[in-house]
């Protein structure tokens, strides 16, 4: 048995250690440490409830709007408000472009450049991945980084700026759209569509989304050459990445997108049978953390810091449903939502490093369609924003999925003011430590069996394609 | 001859390592929307060369911690440290609200030490320049910016302290701040034509600090009618009942303009004066405006208040109907007029 420790692990957002120990070359047992802390929950007490309004989106820098918009749906919840449909339709759109912003970045940038590593340099795929995903001085960075820009540029007619904004309000939006502005983001999904479809997918999106079982997958990628998600399954089936980082096999959505009557994607559990979502079910466990307390549902959550604390070894509060660790993500909302294609994905192989990547993919093929219909239905004129008063007693919750699953703010409102916030950020339930029965978080079981050690990069791969982001974590 | 018509000198290289402390992320995020093209391609284009970012470079685990070795030690030359997020010194002076991963080591010990052998050090973003929302609230983390603490001069290296190249730490500000601001200044710094003077009293980069947020602002005509919104999506001036601090915050973001054509007030959101320091504890709600006897209290810096308040009553005296009625709408109810006569 060896101990080794690893980190920083970098292409992360923030920071993360892991520590491993190796038996015979593969992981037998794994901790996720979170080695930072900010205090966001203790720095909210106290304050003005809409204040949560400009804390929430500094949490994270690459998930703001969803911060934002568990933020605002908390309070909207303590306020008893509906948003005006055009403020619904418009956060739902700077929502989703966050997201899929999100899953791009993380396959160009964060995720595929490992396969570019010296490792792998004797795999017959390895030039061209060299070549086009290395970090930093790849080809694909030349190409995909101005096409990002030009949609995040959808966040600067939508919310004024990204990341960080204060558009994001209970009954909406602060900033009604003209007619113009509406053209405007519909060329602006266009183009990016148009980018998808040719150096991603090399295919329309709507085929893409329509691919139904792994064998449908395996089909499309046989038939002529697939972008860069094509360049992807060819290493994925060479490296035999769905079987690498099998998870626990739980898996948990809150649903998004609110339409009139429901959620584009439907809230729920997954562990072979699709069950309702039960939030009440969901509590704070914090054995190994260095924080004091007992375990808790959030509404009722503490977070005081105790870092003398000798079972601690991270940051992060251990969340489980019905007392147990449940994998969120894009997986997980696809999965949950009943798509076919993950569906079939994860009945053949669970969570694992490919049926990963491939759901992110997937939905961004999903979410973008849907999107253009999204601004169509804009009807510029008519209210963005309904306006509301916040009882000087209250309580609320704002359930989103941000691009990494699951994002839950808790808030109790005494006197006017924020008695308690409490945020379970999706990284927070995948890189959970382990709870009061020992038993490990999504991460540390995903890790055990994987090949680790010298010159191996399967521990990276694993980690990454959970899209962690660490600042989220703990807040 | 004017110092600043001396021709740029190209570096044969100029060595960038950026380093994440207590912050969001964000400020490396805004920064990956610069222009049209990526920012890594644009300063390398202008001699830049990245050691090692945290989000973007391959090197993790020890081969990183090699290379933050490598630079404290000297043997790897840096010519500008960039650190975002705050310095966290607490609990009890350890530094242990933040170590840095694989190392075990407190970071405000890796930045203190990187600092001494870097040329220039930039804090990239509020939390790194004063310490920002992380320092919030009763600050637990103890956290501050590299040579602030609030307004305070100090911070992590101290008041006085100068890096190699002979400036103190540059801040550039903003919570996120703007892509281009970093961009633009380390451009500055590799090509040499960037100095002392070009800092403002904070040591921000004076080429977007010599700004107001104000300026450019589309809501200008509603401000000088003082037509103001009165509740978020009204198109009116944001400064007298919503929060905004425009007048007085100092950046360029209404000239320069964000993720196309954006900023906080088009966006119907009040500036929160996110360059100064200290914006995060204003003493009131960001949404509402403090005022004393109905006047508010922040006002423009340079504008004694009896002024203000005799031009408020006659500009709102005199306000066109357009721009009442526009104020408290969220979508043109009265068009500008057309002359049937030509404009003259
Ligand atoms: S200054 Fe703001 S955007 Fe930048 S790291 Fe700090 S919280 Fe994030
Ligand atoms: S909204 Fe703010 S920045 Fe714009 S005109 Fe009014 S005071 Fe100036």
């Amino acid at each position: 048995m060896t101990r080794i420790v690893v980190g920083p692990f970098n292409r992360v957002e923030g920071d993360l250690e892991v520590t491993l120990e190796v038996k015979d070359g593969v992981v037998a047992e794994a901790w996720a440490g979170s080695p930072l802390y900010r205090g966001f929950e203790q720095i909210l007490r106290g304050k003005h409830p809409m204040d949560a309004l400009m804390f929430a989106p500094r949490i994270c820098g690459i998930c703001s709007v969803s911060q934002s918009m568990a933020a605002a749906s908390a309070l909207a919840d303590a306020m008893g408000l509906a948003p005006a449909p055009n403020g619904r339709i418009t956060r739902n759109l700077a929502h989703a472009v966050e997201n899929v912003a999100d899953h791009f970045t993380h396959f160009y940038l964060f995720f595929m450049p490992d396969f570019a590593r010296a490792e792998y340099a004797g795999r017959d795929w390895h030039a061209r991945a060299a070549e086009r995903f290395r970090a930093v001085r790849g080809a694909a960075a030349a190409d995909i980084m101005p096409a990002r820009t030009a949609f995040l540029a959808a966040l600067g007619t939508l919310a004024g700026k990204w990341p960080h904004s204060l558009a994001i309000q209970p009954g909406g939006v602060a900033r009604a759209l003209e007619a113009s502005e509406k053209i405007r983001l519909f060329g602006l999904l266009r183009d990016f569509r148009r980018h998808l479809e040719t150096v991603l997918f090399n295919d329309a999106l709507e085929s893409v989304a329509a691919l139904d079982s792994a064998a449908a997958l395996a089909r499309w990628a046989a038939d002529k050459p697939r972008g860069d998600f094509g360049a992807f399954l060819g290493i994925a089936d060479d490296l035999v990445l769905e079987r690498l980082g099998r998870g626990v096999g739980r898996f948990i959505s809150y649903g998004n997108y609110p339409q009139a009557e429901s959620q584009f994607l439907r809230s729920g559990v997954w562990d072979g049978k699709l069950h309702a979502l039960d939030a009440q079910a969901i509590a704070e466990d914090i054995s190994h953390a260095w924080l004091e307390g007992e375990m808790r549902h959030p509404a009722q959550g503490v977070t005081r810091p105790q870092d003398e604390k000798a079972a601690g070894y991270t940051w992060c509060k251990a969340p489980r449903l019905a007392g147990l660790p449940m994998e969120t993500g894009a997986l997980a909302r696809q999965v949950v939502n009943g798509h076919p294609l993950a569906r079939d994905l994860v009945e053949h192989g669970g969570g694992n490093v490919k049926s990963r990547v491939v759901a992110r993919l997937l939905e961004i093929a999903v979410i973008l369609p849907e999107m253009e219909k999204w601004v169509q239905q804009l009807a510029p004129g008519e209210p963005f924003c309904t306006q509301g008063e916040l009882p000087s007693e209250a309580s609320g919750a704002g359930l989103v999925e941000a691009a990494r699953g699951s994002l839950g703010h808790w808030l109790s409102v005494a006197d006017g003011r924020i008695a308690n916030y409490q945020i379970i950020s999706p990284t927070t339930w995948n890189f959970s430590p382990r709870d009061s029965d020992g038993t490990p978080g999504p991460l540390e079981q995903s890790l055990v069996g994987t090949p680790a050690g010298e010159g191996n990069v399967a521990v990276q791969h694993v980690v990454r394609s959970f899209d962690p982001c660490m600042v989220c974590t703990v807040h | 001859m004017n110092e600043r018509t001396e021709p740029f000198s190209m570096p044969a290289s100029f060595n960038l390592l950026w380093l994440q402390s207590a912050g969001c992320g964000g400020c490396t995020m805004s920064l990956l929307c610069s222009g049209a093209r990526e920012p890594t391609a644009a300063l390398e284009a202008v001699g830049v060369r990245i050691l090692w970012h945290p989000s973007l470079s391959e090197e993790s685990g020890e081969e990183a911690t090699r290379i933050l070795e490598r630079c404290a030690a000297g043997e790897l030359a840096v010519d500008a440290l960039c650190v975002e997020g705050a310095l966290l010194r607490g609990p009890r002076g350890s530094g242990g609200f933040h170590r840095h991963a694989g190392s075990g080591r407190p970071m405000m010990d890796w930045v203190k030490e990187i600092a001494q052998a870097a040329r220039y050090t930039l804090a990239v973003g509020s939390c790194a320049a004063w310490g920002g929302v992380a320092a919030a609230g009763e600050n637990v983390t103890d956290a501050c910016g590299l040579q602030y603490e609030g307004d305070q001069p100090g911070g992590l290296l101290g008041a006085n302290w100068k890096s190699r190249g002979g400036l103190p730490v540059i801040n550039i500000a903003g919570c996120p701040c703007h892509p281009d601001w970093v961009t633009e200044t380390l451009t500055a710094l590799a090509l040499g034509a960037f100095g002392g003077k070009d800092l403002d009293s904070f040591n921000r980069p004076r080429f977007f600090a010599d700004h107001l947020v104000h300026h450019g602002c589309t809501r200008n005509e509603y401000y000088e009618f003082k037509a103001s919104a009165h509740k978020p999506s009204d198109l009116g001036c944001l400064m007298e009942n919503l929060g905004c601090k425009g007048t007085q915050a100092h950046a360029d973001c209404n000239i320069r303009l964000w993720n196309g054509n954006g900023s906080c007030a088009r966006g119907g959101a009040p500036c929160i004066s996110c360059t100064e320091p200290g914006f995060e504890e204003p003493g009131h709600p960001f949404h509402e405006t403090p005022k004393l006897a109905g006047i508010p209290i922040g006002l423009p810096t340079d504008m004694p208040k009896a002024w203000f308040v005799a031009l408020a009553a006659l500009s709102k005296s005199a306000t066109p109907k357009r721009v009442r009625d526009n104020a408290v709408a969220d979508h043109q109810v009265v068009v500008p007029a057309v002359k049937k006569t030509g404009l003259k």
